[in-house]
C-alpha cells in the first residue's frame, strides 16, 4: 500500500517535472510570464511530491517491509532504527531517490529568491533544473525502482516487479540481508549525504550558466547570482571526501585514508573542476577576463557530477571494474554525452560574445598565477581522468587490458600538487594586473626564512628523502606566507583603529570574508599536505602472533597482548576484542582494544582498529587473527602513522574557512551591489 | 610623480602589441601542458605503473613473457586450496579460470553464476597463489580474486596486493527462503 502510495509520488512528481519543462520553454516562445509563472509552480511542487516518496521508502524500511526488494536488500531487523533509516542511501535505488530529493530542495530553495532582476533567467534554470531531476526520476521508476516487491505467480515463478502479476501473490521473507556491515558506521551515514549534497548544488551553478548562455547575457551576472551556491556545493564536496577518508581509515582496516579506487576519483574529479572554477570565476569578476572558460569549467564540473553520481552510487565493493555490469550505465553514459553537447554548442553558439574585456599582460600578476593554478588543477583531472580510462583505452587499441595503479597517480600528481601548493603560498602576495619578480621578491622573503627555519628543523630530525624535503619546504612556505598575510593585515588595523589584535582579526575577515576565509582554507591545505606526507612517506607496521603477555615493538611504541574475549550483542554481532597494553618508550599509555566484529544477518565479518591518537601521531592496531577455543594467541598487525591528525584536524580547518568565506557579508545582506568596474580595484 | 606612475604603466600595456603579450603566456601554458603529458608518460611508463590485466588461461598461455613482470590476475578462490598460517601470516590457495569480458560473462549468466560454475568445475586451469598478510575476510570459496603481483619461475603467484569480491553478496536476488 505504502509502496504503492511511494510510487505514485514519484510518478506524478516525474510528470509534473515533463510539464514544468514544456511549460518553461512555452513560455519564453510566448513571451507569456503566465506559463513562467507555472513552470515555476511545477518545479516548487516537485519537492513536496519527492518528500512524499522518499518518506513512504523511509517507512518501508524503518517498519520492515521485506517483500520490497530494495528493503530486502539493505536492512534486517537486528538493525537499530538509524540505521534503517539511514539505509536510505545504503544501495542504488535508494540513493537515486535521496539524490533528486535534495535535488529537487536545492532548486526549490532556487526558486524562492527575488527574480527581479533576473526574468529572463529564470525559465532556463527551471528547464534545466527539470531535465536533471527528470533523468533521475526516470531512472528511478523506470529502470532501478525502490519500491518493486516480491510476487509469486500461480505457476509458482518468483519474480521481481512494481505491480501485481496475474494471480501472483506478494512474497514476504520473514528477515532482510541487513546492511552491508562497512556501511554501518557513522562516516559512512554522513559521508554519502554530504558528497550527494556536494554534487547536487553544483547543478545550480551550471542552470545559471546554461540560462547566461541561451539568453546570451554575457556578464558575470550568474557567476554573481551563484557565488554562494558554488561555496557550498564544494564545501559539502569536501565534507564528503574528508568523511569519505576518515570512514576508509576508521573502517577498511588497511592503515590507509585514499587509495586512489575509481570510486574515490569519480567523486575527487568534480571537485577537482569545482576548485579550478571557484578560483577562476574571481578573476572574471575582478578583471573580465576567462568567461569562456569559466563556462567550460562548470560545464565540465557538471558532466563530472552526473558521472560521479553514477559511479558512486552503489557502495564501497563494487567499485572494481563493477560499473559495466550495471543497466544504468549505457543510460547515465547517453545523458552525459548528450548535456555536455549541447552544453558546449551552446557556449560555441555565443563564443564571440564573450570574448575577454582586456587581456593578461604580466607572467606574475595574480590573474596569471590563478590561471596556472587551474592549469595544475586540470592536469591533475586530466590525470585522473586518464587513469580511470586507461583500461578501456588499452583495450580498445591493443585488445589487451591494461590497469594503473596507485603508483602511476601518485607519481604523476604529486609535482602537480606541490606547484599548487607553491602557488597557494605566492598567489596571494601578487597584484591584480601587474607584479614583478621583485615586488613578489619583497613580499616573499620573510616568510622564506622562516620556512628555511623548518626545513633545517626537519633535515635535524633526519628526514633525508628529497621528495620529503621540497614537500616539506612548500608547505612551511605556503603556511608562514598565510600567516603573515593575517598578521599584516592584523598589524595595520591595530595602527589604524588602535583595535586589540583579536578584534582586529575578528574585523579584518569580517571586512573580506572572501579573501580570508580563503586563507583559512589555504591553511587548512597545508595542515592536510603535513599529514598526508606524513603517512604516505613515513608509515611503518609490523605483525606478528602473540601469546598473552607477549610484546611487540614498532618504533618507539610497544603493543603487549593481554586477553582477547568472544561474545554476542543483542544487535545481531559476534565481536572478539582483544586487550592490549600499549606503552612509549617504556612508559605505559593504556589500553587499545582492536576488534572484529562478525554480523549473522549478512554473514561478514568486518575489523576494527584499535587506535590510539596524538597530534604526533597515531598508532594503529588490527587484531588479524586469533584461536577462537584456548585463547591461546592472537595475531595483530600494528601500524605507525605519523602526522596523520594534521589531515583531519587541517580538514576542519578547511571547512571553518569554507564558512568563513561563504558567510553573508553586512553588506551583502545590506543588497548594496558595488558595479563590477569598481571592483577592478580592490586587491 | 608616484601618483601618475600606474596611469602611465597602463598607457603602456595598452600600447604593447597584444600578440607579444599573449605569446609568452601561450609559451607558459605550452609548458604547464607538456609537463603534465610528461607526467602521465614516465610515471606510465615506470616500474609498477601499469600492469597487464590477465585472465588464468592468458597468464599460463604467456607464462614465459609474463615471468617476473607485474601483473594484475582475475579468477576464482577455490575454497579448499586455502591454506593459512596465522604464525607467519602466509596464505597460499588456487583459483580457477574466468572470463576477463564482461559482456562473455553476461552471457554466462552473470558474474555470480560464473564463479559458481568454475569453483567447481576442474576441468579449467588453475593458478596457484601465495601472499603474506591478515587474511582478508572475503577469502572464502567462490570469491573473485583480483590480485597484483609477480609470477615466479616456480609457476606459482606471488601477490603484493588481493582483492576480494563476493557478488553473491550485494546482488539483488530473490530471497531463497520465503515465506507466504
Amino acid at each position: 500500500m505504502i509502496a504503492n502510495f511511494g510510487f505514485g509520488a514519484l510518478l506524478i512528481c516525474f510528470v509534473v517535472s515533463l510539464y514544468g519543462i514544456g511549460a518553461a520553454i512555452y513560455g519564453v516562445r510566448r513571451n507569456a510570464l503566465a506559463w513562467t509563472e507555472s513552470a515555476r509552480a511545477a518545479m516548487l511542487l516537485t519537492w513536496p511530491l519527492l518528500t512524499l516518496a522518499a518518506v513512504s521508502l523511509v517507512y518501508l524500511l524503518v517498519a520492515g517491509h521485506y517483500e520490497v526488494q530494495f528493503v530486502y536488500n539493505v536492512t534486517s531487523s537486528a538493525m537499530p532504527l538509524y540505521l534503517r533509516m539511514t539505509a536510505l542511501w545504503g544501495g542504488q535505488a535508494g540513493s537515486l531517490v535521496f539524490w533528486s530529493w535534495l535535488m529537487s530542495a536545492f532548486a526549490s530553495a532556487v526558486m524562492l529568491r527575488s527574480w527581479q532582476r533576473d526574468r529572463e533567467f529564470q525559465p532556463w534554470v527551471i528547464v534545466v533544473s527539470l531535465v536533471t531531476l527528470a533523468f533521475f526520476l526516470g531512472l528511478v521508476i523506470f529502470v532501478e525502482n525502490p519500491f518493486a516487491r516480491f510476487w509469486q505467480t500461480a505457476n509458482g515463478m518468483q519474480v521481481i516487479s512494481m505491480f501485481q502479476p496475474a494471480g501472483g501473490t506478494l512474497l514476504l521473507p520473514p528477515d532482510g540481508r541487513g546492511l552491508n556491515p562497512l556501511l554501518r558506521h557513522p562516516g559512512m551515514i554522513i559521508h554519502p549525504p554530504m558528497l550527494y549534497l556536494g554534487f547536487v548544488s553544483f547543478v545550480i551553478p551550471f542552470a545559471f550558466a546554461i540560462a547566461a548562455l541561451i539568453t546570451g547575457r554575457s556578464d558575470d551576472r550568474w557567476i554573481r547570482l551563484t557565488r554562494r551556491w558554488t561555496l557550498v556545493a564544494w564545501l559539502f564536496l569536501s565534507l564528503g571526501l574528508v568523511f569519505g577518508s576518515r570512514w576508509a581509515y576508521d573502517v577498511l582496516g588497511w592503515g590507509g585514508y585514499w587509495g586512489w579506487d575509481p570510486v574515490e576519483i569519480a567523486a575527487f574529479m568534480p571537485w577537482l573542476s569545482g576548485t579550478a572554477f571557484l578560483h577562476s570565476v574571481m578573476i572574471q569578476e575582478k578583471r573580465g577576463l576567462f568567461k569562456r572558460w569559466n563556462l567550460v569549467l562548470i560545464i565540465i564540473t557538471y558532466s563530472l557530477v552526473i558521472f560521479g553520481t553514477f559511479l558512486t552510487r552503489s557502495g564501497v565493493l563494487s567499485s572494481v571494474h563493477a560499473f559495466a555490469q550495471s543497466s544504468i550505465g549505457p543510460l547515465f553514459f547517453s545523458f552525459i554525452s548528450i548535456t555536455f553537447l549541447i552544453s558546449m554548442a551552446l557556449l560555441l553558439r555565443r563564443w564571440n560574445d564573450l570574448r575577454s574585456e582586456g587581456h593578461m599582460t604580466s607572467l606574475l600578476s595574480r590573474e596569471s598565477l590563478f590561471l596556472v593554478n587551474n592549469l595544475l588543477f586540470m592536469g591533475i583531472l586530466v590525470v585522473c581522468m586518464w587513469g580511470v580510462l586507461f583500461p578501456l583505452i588499452s583495450e580498445l587499441f591493443t585488445g589487451q587490458k591494461v590497469t594503473v595503479g596507485p603508483p602511476f597517480y601518485e607519481r604523476a600528481t604529486g609535482p602537480l600538487f606541490a606547484g599548487i601548493i607553491f602557488l597557494m603560498g605566492i598567489a596571494p602576495l601578487s597584484a591584480w594586473g601587474h607584479s614583478t619578480i621583485k615586488t613578489l621578491g619583497r613580499a616573499v622573503w620573510k616568510p622564506a626564512l622562516a620556512a628555511l627555519l623548518v626545513l633545517i628543523g626537519a633535515l635535524a630530525a633526519g628526514v633525508r628523502s628529497v621528495a620529503a624535503l621540497i614537500t616539506v619546504f612548500l608547505i612551511a612556505l605556503t603556511a608562514c606566507i598565510t600567516l603573515y598575510e593575517y598578521g599584516r593585515g592584523v598589524a595595520a588595523r591595530m595602527r589604524r583603529s588602535g583595535e586589540n589584535p583579536l578584534t582586529a582579526l575578528w574585523r579584518l575577515a569580517g571586512r573580506n570574508r572572501r579573501r580570508y576565509g580563503g586563507y583559512i582554507i589555504h591553511l587548512g591545505v597545508t595542515l592536510m599536505a603535513v599529514g598526508i606526507i606524513g603517512i604516505e612517506m613515513f608509515q611503518s607496521e609490523t605483525q606478528g602472533a602473540l601469546k598473552p603477555g607477549e610484546t611487540l615493538e614498532l618504533g618507539r611504541y610497544a603493543v603487549t597482548f593481554r586477553s582477547l574475549a568472544q561474545f554476542d550483542t543483542p544487535d545481531g554481532r559476534n565481536v572478539a576484542r582483544a586487550v592490549l597494553d600499549v606503552s612509549r618508550d617504556g612508559r605505559p599509555l593504556g589500553q587499545l582494544y582492536p576488534r572484529r566484529d562478525y554480523y549473522y544477518d549478512s554473514q561478514q565479518p568486518m575489523t576494527i582498529p584499535g587506535v590510539r591518537s596524538s597530534v604526533e601521531d597515531d598508532l594503529y592496531v588490527l587484531l588479524v587473527d586469533w584461536q577462537p577455543i584456548s585463547s591461546e594467541g592472537a595475531t595483530f598487525k600494528v601500524y605507525h602513522n605519523p602526522m596523520i591528525n594534521w589531515l583531519w584536524a587541517g580538514g576542519l580547518v578547511f571547512i571553518l574557512g569554507t564558512f568563513v568565506a561563504a558567510w553573508p557579508s553586512r553588506e551583502e545582506l545590506a543588497v548594496v551591489r558595488v558595479p563590477a568596474k569598481l571592483a577592478v580595484s580592490e586587491p | 610623480m608616484e601618483n601618475s606612475l600606474p596611469k602611465s604603466a597602463g598607457g603602456l600595456k595598452a600600447s604593447q602589441p597584444a600578440v607579444r603579450g599573449s605569446l609568452k603566456f601561450i609559451i607558459g601554458g605550452a609548458l604547464i601542458l607538456a609537463a603534465v603529458v610528461y607526467l602521465i608518460a614516465a610515471s606510465l611508463m615506470s616500474p609498477g605503473g601499469t600492469q597487464y590485466f590477465l585472465t588464468v588461461d592468458e597468464l599460463n598461455g604467456r607464462a614465459a613473457e609474463m615471468t617476473g613482470r607485474e601483473v594484475r590476475i582475475s579468477g576464482v578462490v577455490l575454497g579448499d586450496t586455502i591454506q593459512y598460517d596465522p604464525k607467519t601470516l602466509d596464505i597460499s590457495f588456487s583459483v580457477a579460470h574466468i572470463p576477463g569480458d564482461n559482456q562473455e560473462i553476461e552471457k554466462l549468466g552473470g558474474l555470480a553464476a560464473v564463479l559458481k560454475e568454475a569453483a567447481h568445475n576442474s576441468s579449467l586451469q588453475h593458478l596457484k597463489v601465495k601472499y603474506n598478510g591478515a587474511k582478508p575476510d572475503l577469502l572464502k570459496d567462490e570469491a573473485q580474486a583480483i590480485m597484483t603481483g609477480k609470477l615466479g619461475a616456480d609457476g606459482v603467484f606471488q601477490a603484493e596486493e588481493l582483492l576480494l569480491k563476493c557478488p553473491t553478496k550485494y546482488e539483488e536476488a530473490v530471497p531463497e527462503q520465503s515465506t507466504n
